[in-house]
């Protein structure tokens, strides 16, 4: 033990000296540059705005939407209003002011707003979930291949099974899906609506069906006005003259007609589901029909139509999980590519002084100087990729087709309904990118300036042990 | 010398052992968290029996079997089970604030925080008061679920070093 006491003097000086003058480390302190969290998200999402906007990755259609609104909605206040307002009443432009707002408005709050995205589970939860699963499963032969991971919860009488997601590596909440698109598990999944650009999840649900709401009683409003401009119009000059006189009526009548079929029907179909508390995905899947079983039903409804719509557009607003613009914290899993030089001998001394000592204070986990988790001794490359348990795979998680059935089922889900929009097929299938290329230059996640603050404490205690 | 040598090893050590308690109250636990060793998590997942609301599960881990007693395990987990129902509570005060959002096109949001939100803070205050009283002295940690997308109930288990041993 008094060979303890002789080494952390050397090793003390030793630690101090190459901490300090180590010429990878100095610059890196001086920068202190920490990354906020949405730059490591390992979704496939577009932030803006430093992490306060968040969209799916294609936005194209996204954009349409709003064009279509403005310029319509343009045409209508530049052309038919000061004719209605002059011949009618001032109120009719007021109304469909206010009306246009209000669609603009929660359009951009269901495209802008996190839809419930579940974060994805940490190295040491995944490796819990896994225990768990093979203690489940029993040890099976060597060609044996273990079944899908499923649990079964009884929720309220109706046996309901949670899967589990390879992507994310949870257990999916009831209720929950993957987005093949996004790449994420969200809470409550309704559908990704390309129109609004982004998916719809627990949180946004209300201001998407807000959204559809409002958009079908302005559309029918401004067909309604525009038919009404062009009658009171013809009655005066005659119909061809008043179609000569305000061309732009034309378009708009064009463009509402076909909108109003689809958006009123969407209307209706998500009123549906709002008053008997379904997800469009479990309508499409008939979840809870009685055609699957005469004991079927679903457990989630409140029994009462009133009471299911309140809950879902008056109740509670729950809290973005994923936390955007947080500060990526140091102590968080992360690859640590580069730590892996300096760290490894600074790191020995202080182990082999440590176990002399036997303090816990001064003793430094690979966790912290490598930067790896726990349970992984060596640290893992490749971005979040990492976030990948041990043991499994290094799946990129763009690939719908290995991951869950549902997932790719979800996929065909939302394109199933989205014929209820005007005729497209946007997505088709996302892009394979690999994990690590997506994420490349988000590279490197490893902070050594938090490090050097958790080298500075553990040298002070070191400090202190040594004048004593 | 060698006595000498041990006796200040001794010293060392108790002095280590205040160092520890100081820094307990000078730091956050989340910097002592980082420095003392860690033997193991334990996750309490979520109870999905009543629905989607956020309810975690009271069965009482093996690995804490040593380390607290279930009585106080269970009245913590049902004391957080019992604030996050407050939180997600459908009721004519949810209603009311729902309205008026989106009566206010949800504008009222950036100068006020919403119910959910409050009661998570009270929670985090709860959390931090239950570390400092209970788990901390036992060598535990709990770690705010929210922090885990309230998925599940981190516990993290110190390894509790005796003197004697290397």
């Amino acid at each position: 033990m008094h060979l303890g006491i002789d080494e952390p003097r050397e090793c003390q000086y030793n630690q101090i000296c190459t901490h300090n003058s180590s010429p990878m480390e100095t610059p890196h302190s001086k920068k202190r540059k920490v990354k906020r969290k949405w730059q490591i998200f390992p979704g496939r999402n577009k932030f803006y705005c430093n992490g306060r906007i968040m969209m799916a990755k294609q936005t194209g259609v996204f954009y349409l939407t709003i064009v279509l609104i403005l310029v319509t909605s343009g045409l209508f206040f530049a052309f038919d209003c000061p004719f209605l307002a002059s011949n009618l009443t001032p109120a009719i432009p007021a109304i469909g002011g206010v009306l246009f707002l209000f669609v603009i408005g929660m359009l951009l709050r269901a495209s802008f707003s996190d839809p419930g995205v579940l974060p994805r589970a940490t190295p040491e939860e995944a490796a819990d979930v896994e225990r768990q699963i093979d203690a489940a499963n029993g040890a099976g032969g060597p060609g044996y291949r273990p079944p899908p991971r499923t649990r079964e919860v009884v929720i309220n009488g109706q046996t309901v099974k949670l899967k589990y997601c390879f992507t994310c590596k949870i257990f999916r909440p009831p209720r929950a899906s993957h987005c093949s698109l996004c790449d994420n598990c969200v809470e409550r999944f309704d559908h990704h609506c390309p129109w609004v650009g982004n998916c719809v999840g627990k949180r946004n649900y209300r201001f998407f069906y807000l959204f559809i709401l409002s958009l079908s009683f302005l559309t029918i409003f401004i067909f309604a006005f525009v038919i009404t401009h062009v009658i009171l119009r013809s009655n005066r000059t005659g119909f061809l003259s008043a179609l000569k006189d305000s061309p732009a009526s034309v378009l708009e009548v064009v463009v509402c007609f076909f909108s109003v079929w689809s958006i009123v029907g969407l209307s209706g179909f998500h009123t549906y589901l709002i008053s008997s508390n379904q997800t469009t995905n479990e309508d499409i899947k008939g979840s809870w029909s009685t055609k699957r079983g005469k004991d079927n039903y679903n457990p989630y409804s409140y029994g009462n139509i009133l009471t299911n719509c309140c809950a879902a557009l008056c109740g509670p607003l729950p809290p973005s999980l994923i936390d955007r613009r947080g500060f990526v914290q140091p102590d968080t899993p992360q690859p640590a590519a580069q730590s892996n030089g300096t760290n490894t001998c600074p790191t020995t001394q202080l182990q082999s002084h440590m176990a002399a000592v036997t303090t816990p204070l001064l003793h430094a986990q690979p966790i912290l100087l490598g930067g790896g988790p726990v349970l992984q001794p060596k640290p893992s490359v490749g971005g979040p990729c990492s976030a990948l348990g041990p043991g499994q795979p290094s799946l990129p998680s763009s690939i719908p087709g290995l991951s869950c059935g549902g997932e790719v089922l979800a996929l065909h889900d939302s394109e199933n309904h989205c014929h209820h929009h005007l005729h497209h097929q946007h997505f088709i299938s996302p892009e394979e990118t690999p994990c690590a290329a997506h994420l490349g230059h988000h590279m490197p996640l490893y902070d050594p300036a938090s490090q050097d603050s958790l080298h500075e404490d553990s040298v002070r205690g070191l400090v202190k042990l040594s004048s004593v | 010398c060698r006595p000498f040598k041990s006796i200040s090893v001794f010293g060392c050590i108790k002095f280590i052992k205040y160092e520890v308690l100081a820094l307990w109250q000078t730091h956050s636990l989340q910097d002592l968290r980082q420095q003392a060793a860690i033997a193991s998590k334990v996750f309490v997942q979520r109870d999905y029996t009543s629905g989607t609301i956020c309810k975690f599960q009271t069965k009482f881990p093996s690995e804490l079997e040593t380390r607290i007693e279930k009585q106080q395990f269970e009245e913590t987990v049902q004391t957080l089970n019992n604030l996050y129902a407050e939180a997600e509570k459908l009721g004519g005060k949810s209603y009311l604030e729902g309205c008026l959002a989106c009566l206010t096109a949800y504008t009222i949001f950036l100068c006020m925080e919403t119910h959910y939100e409050k009661v998570l803070k009270k929670i985090a205050k709860y959390i931090q008061e239950q570390n400092e009283k209970v788990y901390a002295p036992l060598g535990l940690l709990l770690t705010d679920p929210i922090e885990r997308g309230l998925r599940v109930v981190e516990i993290t288990i110190f390894e509790d070093r005796s003197i004697g041993s290397r």
